[in-house]
């Protein structure tokens, strides 16, 4: 095999930096806008969470620092509107601009190469255009919080006619027409990402690297590939509908007779509301799964890895992502079951939604079986990695009970529902992100994380956010609607307003807590230890190149030979067998076969 | 666009056969989004429909299916000099590849001519998007398409010029092939806005 092909790395900053198609630093250029998001989300969370428990009372310290802003008012109260926007960003920009940019902008580009073994990503020049077109929508976002009448706040589902109407005091502002902008570009971003994923898993895999040799990472992001792909049009579709309504006055989801004043200005009428609810949950129930199936697959290579296990039914974990796949396609209405639909369609979409509970479960015992019986070794990703699963599993047992139509009508728009999703976007996602931050940390920056460090954060984060998010349950079944500012209005929220204190201080714990993760990052950035190329004694072919890793990868294209999983194989020279070792010894045998299979 | 950076062998034809595949593997896929891109908006016509029926087969009688046939015929036209232009770069044909390219552009053209007085006309009578619901799917559907349309005149333009250059030979056409899929993708398309906006009264 000859090295002809490696071109050398580019030399001028704007080729190296800016305008790169490596996909390495496109990865960092994902995660480095993603974590800007993450601080300014996560301190939208601590003002709600401050307004929540003390509704009325200016924030301290922040309250003055941020009162040029719409949503705080001089003197440092959060305003009633000003909540509204808060919501809405929070959910917006940690969807869109962190927890996705992170699993697939960051995590996605990666590692698919590496995990292929191949240089780069089929098109690395869609791939550079993909990350300036997400730095666009980013701009346009972070500015709609600086103009006249503040950002947008008819929630990150924006539902018509809401969102809709530029006439009524609610969405007249540029704040709204910013946010579908800014969504239209992260769309076509995450629509480029997908399709490149998708044609160099299919495409470019190394010699000897059947399907049956991936690692469960690089299928998860395979199956997120298709959703971005196949999802992501629809919603940037939905996003032009309510631009032209906005915009050019149209009325896709504007009734005649509802919005008398909205006629008398122009409008016609003649739409259906019901039609964005539809559309925008067609997008976003997949889009729910792009937010955890690359923290699945995380998972299951720390424990795999840190168990010193083959994975538990290799097969079934891809089987199971694959008819999540399937079945996250037509289970949307869940979302809807308070919204007005038939009754048959209700039932329909109830069973379909308690179906996806089935592979859900597979995956669940399928690390439950990699771990049984395995010596664990308790590193701080292995730690992530088992809050992922802990996590996982409670937002998924109360995803069961929403799916229930009786349930969901009593649940449905609670705190219940907050605390679902946190548990599995927060408490399961960004676990999964964080181990693997851990985790591969020294292949990005060829350095390690410091351990104990990283541990103190694991373990303040697992109790942070339980504290903050387990009463949210309860907090729903005493009817605590979500979204709304001042809790004490109410009068039969007033015995439940202590849990709301409590949670506020948990939610400030942890808001702390991440701060720990942040400068244990960049210190250890500059001045972490230094690493070895396989310092968790991993399988997968990155752990084969050097720490931090060369421009172009693999000096020679690597040949595969093992599957992903290969720990503690009988016989083998060492309890890890890395994917491209020649020799086949015992590989072949049935303990190790697990992850074999082509 | 695609370096064939994870090619193994150093044999340069099989390195091009595959940078090939793997192009139009991916023009493949993307179509496959374009297709969800309209066909929500098709989805949400429907649902317009539904409701007020009455009221979109009147709107449809006031567009032109004259104009619209003729600019069926065009672009069903261009898909074939399309091929033709396709047909020729595989051969290394650079003559062929050229006027094939122009003939296509040609006919993009005529069918963005014709629309843009669709349009004027339109303005003309006082019909806009906001009119009514049939109207706002009317310039939806066949703005996006047209926008689709211009994008693939571009992309040809650029394309001509590179064929003219001789670039086109020796089994090398990717670009062309691929663009013709795109081009072929932006006719279905209108293959289907074509009956459901102007014929369906
Ligand atoms: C066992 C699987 C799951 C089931 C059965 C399930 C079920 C549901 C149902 C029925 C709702 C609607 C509740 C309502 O609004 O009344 C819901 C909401 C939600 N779920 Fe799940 N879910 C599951 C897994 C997930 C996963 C994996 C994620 C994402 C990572 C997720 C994220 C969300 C989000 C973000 C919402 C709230 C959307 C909103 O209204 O703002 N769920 N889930
Ligand atoms: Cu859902």
């Amino acid at each position: 095999m000859s090295n002809d092909h490696i071109h050398p790395p580019p030399s001028s900053f704007f080729y190296k930096y800016i305008w790169s198609t490596d996909h390495k630093v496109i990865g960092k250029q994902y995660l480095f806008t993603a974590f800007f998001f993450l601080l300014v989300g996560g301190l939208m969370a601590m003002l709600m969470r401050w307004q929540l428990a003390y509704p009325g009372s200016p924030v301290p310290v922040l309250g003055k620092m941020l009162s040029a802003l719409a949503f705080i008012d001089d003197d440092g109260r959060v305003t009633e509107e000003g909540f509204n926007q808060l919501v809405t960003m929070h959910g917006t920009i940690m969807i869109f601009f962190v927890v996705i940019p992170i699993l697939v902008g960051a995590f996605g580009n990666f590692l698919i190469p590496l995990h292929v073994g191949a240089r780069d990503v089929a098109f690395p020049v869609l791939n550079a255009l993909s990350y300036w077109l997400f730095l666009p929508a980013s701009v346009l976002i972070f500015a709609s919080l600086f103009v006249e009448g503040g950002p947008a706040q008819a929630g990150w589902t924006s539902y018509a006619p809401l969102a809709d109407l530029t006439q009524t005091g609610f969405s007249a502002g540029h704040g709204q027409t910013l946010w579908l902008l800014a969504l239209f570009l992260v769309g076509w971003a995450s629509i480029l990402g997908g399709f490149n994923f998708l044609t160099t898993i299919i495409k470019l895999r190394a010699p000897g690297l059947g399907w049956g040799r991936l690692p469960l990472v690089t299928w998860a992001q395979f199956i997120t590939a298709v959703f971005q792909l196949l999802a992501t049009p629809v919603l940037a579709a939905a996003l032009c509908l309510m631009l032209v309504d906005r915009l050019l006055g149209t009325s896709f989801f504007i009734p005649e007779h509802v919005y008398p004043g909205d006629v008398a200005s122009g409008r016609s009428g003649g739409g259906v509301v019901l039609m964005w609810q539809h559309i925008f949950w067609f997008y976003s129930h997949p889009a729910v799964y792009i937010l955890v199936l690359p923290g699945m697959g995380i998972a299951s290579d720390l424990i795999s890895t840190f168990a010193r296990k083959p994975i538990f039914g290799y097969k079934a974990m891809v089987a199971s992502m694959a008819s999540i796949m399937g079945l996250g396609f037509i289970v949307w209405g869940h979302h809807m079951f308070v919204s007005g639909m038939q009754p048959v369609m209700g039932k329909t979409f109830m069973i379909s939604t308690m179906l996806i509970a089935l592979p859900s479960g597979v995956k669940v015992f399928n690390w439950l079986g990699t771990l049984w019986g395995s010596s664990i070794r308790f590193t701080a990703p292995m730690l992530c990695g088992l809050s992922f699963l802990s996590m996982f599993i409670i937002g998924g047992l109360s995803g069961l009970f929403m799916a229930a139509t009786p349930v969901d009508i009593f649940i449905h728009d609670t705190y219940y529902i907050v605390a679902h999703f946190h548990y599995i976007v927060f408490g399961g996602t960004l676990f999964a992100v964080f181990g693997g931050f851990y985790f591969w940390f020294p292949k990005m920056f060829g350095r390690m994380m410091h351990e104990g460090l990283a541990k103190l954060h694991c373990a303040l984060t697992f109790v942070g956010f339980n504290l903050a998010f387990f009463p949210m349950h309860f907090l729903g079944e005493a009817g605590h609607m979500r979204r709304i500012s001042t809790p004490t209005e109410y009068e039969w929220l007033m015995p439940v307003q202590p849990m709301n204190v409590f949670i506020s201080h948990s939610a400030f714990l942890l808001g702390a807590a991440q701060l720990i993760f942040l400068f244990n990052f960049f210190w250890s950035w500059v001045a972490g230890r230094r690493a070895e190329p396989n310092p968790w004694q991993s399988n997968t072919l990155e752990w084969t190149t050097p720490s931090p890793i060369p421009y172009y990868n693999f000096d020679k294209v690597p040949t595969v030979h093992h599957g992903p999983y290969e720990y503690s194989t009988a016989g083998a020279e060492t309890d890890w067998t890395p994917q491209d070792r020649p020799d086949a010894g015992p590989a072949a045998g049935p303990a190790a076969g697990a992850g074999k299979g082509h | 666009m695609y370096q064939p950076v994870a090619v193994a062998a150093g044999d340069h034809a099989q390195a091009h056969e595959s940078e090939h595949e793997v192009s139009k593997f991916g023009m493949w896929l993307f179509l496959a989004s374009e297709v969800m891109f309209f066909a929500a908006f098709i989805a949400a016509y429907v649902v317009l429909r539904a409701h007020s029926r009455g009221a979109f087969a009147e709107a449809a009688r006031e567009l032109n299916v004259v104009l619209a046939a003729v600019n069926t015929l065009a672009l069903i036209t261009s898909s074939l000099t399309m091929v033709l232009a396709v047909g020729a770069a595989q051969r290394g044909d650079r003559r062929g590849t050229v006027r094939g390219l122009a003939a296509t552009i040609a006919l993009g053209c005529v069918f963005l001519v014709i629309k843009y007085f669709e349009y004027s006309a339109k303005f003309h009578h006082g019909i806009y998007p906001s009119t009514n619901a049939f109207f706002g799917c009317y310039f939806l559907l066949t703005g996006f398409h047209g926008l689709h349309v211009l994008a693939g005149i571009i992309a040809l333009s650029i394309l001509l010029v590179v064929a003219s250059r001789g670039v086109f030979r020796d089994g090398y056409y990717t670009p062309v092939e691929c663009t013709g899929l795109y081009w072929h993708l932006v006719d279905v398309v209108w293959i289907f806005l074509f009956p459901i906006l102007y014929l369906l009264h």
